[in-house]
């Protein structure tokens, strides 16, 4: 038993160190690692096209000026991933407001950026890190 | 298995009757979990926060299990099903079945145990992917074993029943393991079953519950593939048998909200009559609804 509590520290002692290792800063920032503007607008143009063939997701959008939509989401993404913008649109809870955007729809509309992304060939870990930026900003968007 | 899924499919469509909820595919691929060996929402063999199932706050789900680990001197069968309301609640049920060795079998006592488990897990905070804090849940396993005999008469304290209580914290860090997600579950379980209850509950020299601590650490590779690590620290009860850590390595293959498949070796040390016994942890859960 102890025999195998010590070998379990020493994996735990190993993971910890692979991890902190893993999570040091990468050098260039989310939006170069994208491809700059003409990636943030592809994927953008993707995200757009999955919605309008997502049934779910599109009735939210039934108001939305989609020029609009298009132009800020650009600069949100662009300026959350420390690239060059100013965002200009108006805040999550504003944009969100009423729509009462449940988790699953919510997760679902997640699944869509995922596949913009992958249309994209954005590499799955630096999808990863996109996910990671915006996630926190989940608790503006739902049930609101 | 038949009659768990009619049984299944009866409960859910009593549900779809009185409640308006959708089917449960609210989560994102592969945060469901998997159900652990004694049918509770978690890794393999251990329990985590998570709330079996796709079922987001306004849906329920309904799943079923089959889990089957093969180790040199042994063989269990674990099959159940459960049934998660809103990713709040989750009822789970689950059968052991584990096959004696011939050794013991020569005595006369039966040539496997049945167990059946009785599970309820409430989710108290956070959500696995997107609270700063982890998803925190707390969960009760009700074990109960079909014929106490070999329990009483290798020395456990109660040899037909018993109940474990666990308090478990489970996170998914997008992104952290060098851009992949990264999922850790700790949990903190008190127990007075002997090898999961499978050998009976306590002894004549350990009266009471101990508090165990298991814990998992995954990968996941895509959005459908996961490898870990999972460690479960047990009591040592018997005075006539040794009881181990158990330990596993896992990968789990999630193609789709449907299904999951994992495959795991797994070290599940010394068990009663025989020593060092290590193998194979093969288990499918299945997403009913």
């Amino acid at each position: 038993m102890s025999f195998i509590k010590k070998r379990f520290s020493l994996i735990m002692i190993a993971m910890t160190l692979c991890l902190s290792a893993c999570v040091s800063q990468p050098e260039q920032s989310v939006y170069q690692q994208l491809g700059g503007q003409e990636k943030v607008t592809e994927i953008v143009q993707n995200f757009i096209y999955e919605i309008e063939f997502n049934e779910t997701i599109f009735d939210y959008f039934k108001e939305t000026d989609i020029q609009r939509f298009h132009d800020k989401l650009i600069e949100h993404i662009c300026v959350h991933t420390g690239g060059p913008c100013e965002y200009t649109g108006d805040t999550m809870e504003q944009v969100h407001t009423g729509m009462q955007i449940t988790e699953a729809d919510f997760n679902l509309t997640v699944d869509l950026l995922i596949n913009a992304m992958t249309k994209a060939n954005i590499p799955h870990r630096l999808q990863n890190r996109v996910l990671a930026i915006f996630a926190p900003m989940r608790k503006q968007m739902i049930y609101i | 298995m038949k009659i768990i899924r009619k049984a299944g499919l009866l409960a859910v469509s009593l549900l779809a009757l009185c409640h308006p909820a959708t089917a449960g595919d609210g989560k994102l691929l592969a945060t469901a979990g998997l159900t652990q060996v004694e049918g509770s929402g978690g890794g393999g063999i251990v329990p985590w926060a998570t709330i079996n199932g796709y079922a987001t706050k306004e849906q329920i789900s309904v799943s079923a299990f089959n889990t089957h680990v093969a180790v040199d001197d042994y063989q269990l069968n674990a099959l159940g099903m459960s049934l998660s309301l809103f990713n709040r609640v989750e009822f789970s049920l689950a059968r052991q079945s584990f096959d004696l060795p011939s050794a013991v079998i020569e005595l006369g006592l039966g040539d496997e145990i049945n167990q059946t488990i009785y599970g309820v897990k409430a989710r108290l905070y956070g959500d696995l992917v997107y609270s700063t804090w982890p998803q925190i849940s707390f969960g009760i396993q009700h074990k109960k074993l079909a014929d106490g005999a070999i329990a009483a008469a290798i020395g456990a304290r109660e040899s037909d029943r018993g109940t474990d209580y666990y308090l478990a914290a489970s996170k998914v860090h997008l992104g952290a393991a060098g851009g992949y997600n990264l999922i850790w579950n700790l949990t903190a379980r008190a127990t007075q079953a002997n090898q999961m209850g499978l050998l009976g509950f306590g002894s004549q020299t350990q009266e009471s519950h101990q508090v165990m601590l298991e814990a998992s650490v995954g990968v996941l590779l895509s959005r459908k593939l996961a490898v870990g690590f999972e460690y479960r620290q047990k009591p040592d009860n018997l005075a006539a048998f040794k009881e181990d850590d158990w330990a596993d390595i896992f990968i789990s293959y999630n193609p789709n909200k449907h299904f999951n498949i994992t495959l795991a070796w797994a070290n599940l040390g010394n068990i009663a009559v025989a020593d060092e016994q290590q193998g194979i942890y093969l288990s499918t859960t299945g997403y009913l609804w």
